[in-house]
């Protein structure tokens, strides 16, 4: 890499935001260049410079209580103006759209046996595939680069309200190869990539409420495989190009390190 | 009636980022009386939409709102004349006049110093560093509170940490 082309990475590589080969080109480039290196070092100089300084504004208690002032206003002219909707010809147009809904609704879930159970599943695996897809799309696959499970583990505290269990499996062909934080049924979880060969798995995991155990289960989606089970308090989701032989036994070494006890 | 869950909803999950969007607001217009009004037209705006939020980022939901309350109070409340409308291909050639502080400077910068260098950046340099430096967000959190791609974002950040370095060492260099 030229320093022109590292001068325009090193402040993506100083926030961890360039995707793998971008990460080893500069840090390559690094190595060998004392320019972009103090680049780098006046870049973090600058950083730890603006953090030092504490220079975030603290919202004032005379504005939290505008705020609910405000709010209680809102809150309370939203009724009348709700009661008048229901006079004239409204309540016509509200009941022909409830009628035209129930009865969509029971066709659909006569017609239509997955809807039974209108699974929070598919709508997550929707979600765990789209994710994974922009990850490897948007140059976004990691936030903290290591093969260290003792580096990305930590990198989540303080980011997430919970602490995922990170393993890295290199000597089972399946290395560890960083984390990010991303986003799933409208919370923030801990997505881990791992490395088979040339593909890669990204394996979402947030806290189970209900703490109750699934076994792995697997689907594939526009082929992709996707794997989803539940252990120890936390639902694991493992999305991946990589075969449904291999990601089963990607889960399977995973099992087994997670919660040995449960072989 | 729905009304008392919501609110509550509304609470719980947009309001602990208050100081996020005060502290964002704060930065954009640059005064405090300003700052509290727009956040609380935010916080309004926010209510009137929070049916619609579909899950996901809270607070990159909410400081969008933010974000756009203040460009719009911005546009209307300017003294005509005194837009700060400013054009990255113009401006693009200052980029690499002067020497940059070096790292012992940047290390003696102190608060007020580096608040003024700051606030005196234009407001898309501003903005990115704030949403960075300040709340910590990751790029793709920046290029949707700020619409704009990935790879604008890289490179705002990048301009904006060299321009914020120039203008840390004018300001350093007429102290001394």
């Amino acid at each position: 890499m030229s320093c022109d082309l590292t001068q325009r990475f090193v402040s993506g590589y100083l926030d961890g935001e360039l995707d793998l080969v971008r990460t080893i080109e500069v840090e390559a480039h690094l190595k060998s260049c004392e320019f972009c290196a103090r680049e780098l070092e006046n870049q973090q100089a600058l950083r730890e410079a603006l953090r030092r300084s504490s220079l975030g504004y603290t919202a004032p208690a005379s504005l939290r209580n505008r705020i609910q002032t405000s709010l209680d206003a809102a809150t309370a002219t939203k009724s009348p103006e709700r009661a008048s909707a229901w006079h004239g010809w409204q309540i016509w147009r509200l009941a022909a759209a409830f009628a035209v809904l129930v009865l969509c609704t029971v066709t659909a879930w006569q017609l239509l046996p997955g809807l039974h159970a209108p699974s929070s599943n598919q709508r997550i695996a929707a979600e765990v595939f789209a994710s994974h897809v922009r990850s490897l799309e948007a140059n976004h696959l990691m936030d903290v680069v290591s093969t260290d499970q003792h580096t990305v583990k930590p990198w989540f505290d303080g980011k997430l309200d919970f602490s995922p269990p990170v393993e890295d499996l290199a000597s089972d062909g399946f290395p560890l190869i960083g984390g990010r934080l991303d986003y799933l049924e409208g919370r923030e979880v801990a997505a881990l990539v791992y490395q088979r060969r040339k593909h890669f798995i990204n394996l979402f995991v947030w806290p189970d409420a209900s703490g109750s155990s699934a076994a792995p289960v697997l689907e594939s989606m526009q082929g992709y495989n996707l794997m989803r089970w539940s252990r120890g308090g936390f639902h694991f989701w493992a999305a991946s190009d990589v075969s449904a032989a291999d990601l089963a036994e990607f889960v399977r070494l995973l099992e087994a390190r997670i919660s040995p006890e449960a072989k | 009636m729905p009304e008392t869950p919501k609110r509550e909803r509304f609470e719980q999950t947009v309001l602990p980022h208050l100081d996020a969007a005060y502290s964002l607001a704060r930065w954009l217009t640059r005064n405090d009386q300003d700052a509290q009004d727009v956040t609380q037209e935010a916080c309004l705006r926010a209510f009137r939409f929070f049916d619609g939020y579909q899950g996901g980022n809270m607070r990159a939901w909410f400081l969008t709102i933010v974000r756009n309350t203040c460009y719009t109070w911005l546009h209307q409340n300017r003294a005509p004349g005194s837009d700060e409308v400013f054009d990255e291909g113009i401006h693009s050639t200052d980029d690499s006049g002067g020497p940059s502080p070096e790292i012992q400077a940047l290390a003696g910068a102190d608060r007020e110093t580096l608040r003024r260098a700051l606030e005196e950046l234009p407001e898309v340099f501003r903005e990115v560093l704030v949403l960075r430096e300040l709340e910590g967000m990751s790029y793709k959190e920046i290029a949707d509170v700020t619409s704009v791609s990935l790879g604008t974002v890289m490179s705002r950040l990048a301009r904006a940490r060299t321009r914020l370095r120039l203008a840390l060492g004018a300001a350093m260099g007429k102290e001394s």
